[in-house]
């Protein structure tokens, strides 16, 4: 399966996901420049990487989400193409309009850091089949804008839908309903704020992520 | 001339940069302080045009990019030099 990381100036987690994906995948990803117009053919699976795209200049993510290569990457996406978004890539795909709501500064202002429990809300999904029911799971959390904020009628469809797919234990953050993460209507694209892609290999302190890529790995 | 957007968050949507602001001035003794929003301004500088037409184009800058209309209003002042 041919795998793609987006790079924007200012990713920084774009290694960690491409080799997140080589591990996973046994090939390397393309890694694609944000001022290609289109992903290269065959690509099955983008993820949009952690970082501070643009300095977080305007607000988190706004900036890259207007990129020429996510126009594609949305076009493609309402074909059906899986994609993930996580930390900075959460951001971009909500500001995109790929994913409802918004990450907005964190409740006390500061910048967490830490490894973070989340409770596995669904294994009913493209990204989390392969875990356990009730699961519970370490990834680790850095950034400044993870309070996850939408209207209240939104909310309440994401959560009726159920695609809300973890959970915050100790809400790091001020997000409504302790969201982490969560899917579009079409179940395809996938944005989190904590990093799984940095939770793949036991000498980094915990391995919890490898399900969620094998989840989506697998329906590819 | 010049468009001056200012971008907040809407109503109902929790500001705690506001809000600590708001604390830190009544900490200093400014206890009238009852609630502060933050939020910012935007300065274009535009080629001259008709300003109605240019407020057209602001709104599209501002729906297109300058504000997250999930969280944010916006406001725009057009700025004609006479």
């Amino acid at each position: 399966m041919q795998t793609a990381v987006i790079r924007f100036p200012a990713s920084n987690c774009d290694r960690d996901a491409a080799v997140a994906l080589e591990k996973l995948t046994g090939r390397k990803p393309l890694m694609v420049w944000h001022r290609e117009t289109e992903l290269p053919a065959g690509v099955g699976f983008v993820v949009m990487p952690g970082g501070f795209s643009y300095g977080d200049y305007l607000r988190c993510g706004a900036i890259a989400s207007r990129s020429p290569i996510v126009q594609d990457i949305k076009a493609k996406s309402e074909r059906g193409m899986a994609v993930a978004g996580f930390c900075n890539g959460f951001q971009i795909l909500t500001e995109a309009g790929m994913l409802p709501g918004a990450l907005m500064r964190n409740k006390n202002l500061k910048f967490v850091c830490r490894p973070q429990k989340l409770k596995v809300e669904t294994t009913d999904s493209r990204f989390t089949s392969k875990y356990e029911k009730n699961a519970e799971v370490i990834f680790p959390i850095a950034h400044h804008d993870g309070n996850f904020f939408a209207e209240k009628d939104v909310l309440n469809r994401i959560e009726k839908d159920g695609r809300v797919l973890f959970r915050y234990d100790d809400n790091p953050n001020g997000s409504l309903n302790d969201i982490a993460g969560i899917v579009n209507e079409g179940g395809n694209v996938f944005g989190m704020m904590p990093h799984p892609e940095r939770a793949i290999d036991p000498l980094h302190g915990g391995t919890d992520g490898i399900d969620l890529f094998k989840s989506i790995l697998e329906t590819l | 001339m010049k468009a001056l957007v200012y971008v907040g968050l809407k109503p109902g949507v929790l500001d705690p940069q506001g809000r600590t602001i708001a604390r830190s001035l009544n900490d200093l003794g400014f206890d009238e302080v009852e609630n502060a929003l933050q939020g910012k301004v935007i300065e274009l500088t535009l080629k001259d045009t008709d300003a109605e037409a240019a407020e057209a184009r602001v709104k599209s800058m501002c729906e297109k990019l300058l504000a997250n209309t999930v969280i944010e209003n916006y406001r725009i002042e057009i700025v004609t030099a006479d």
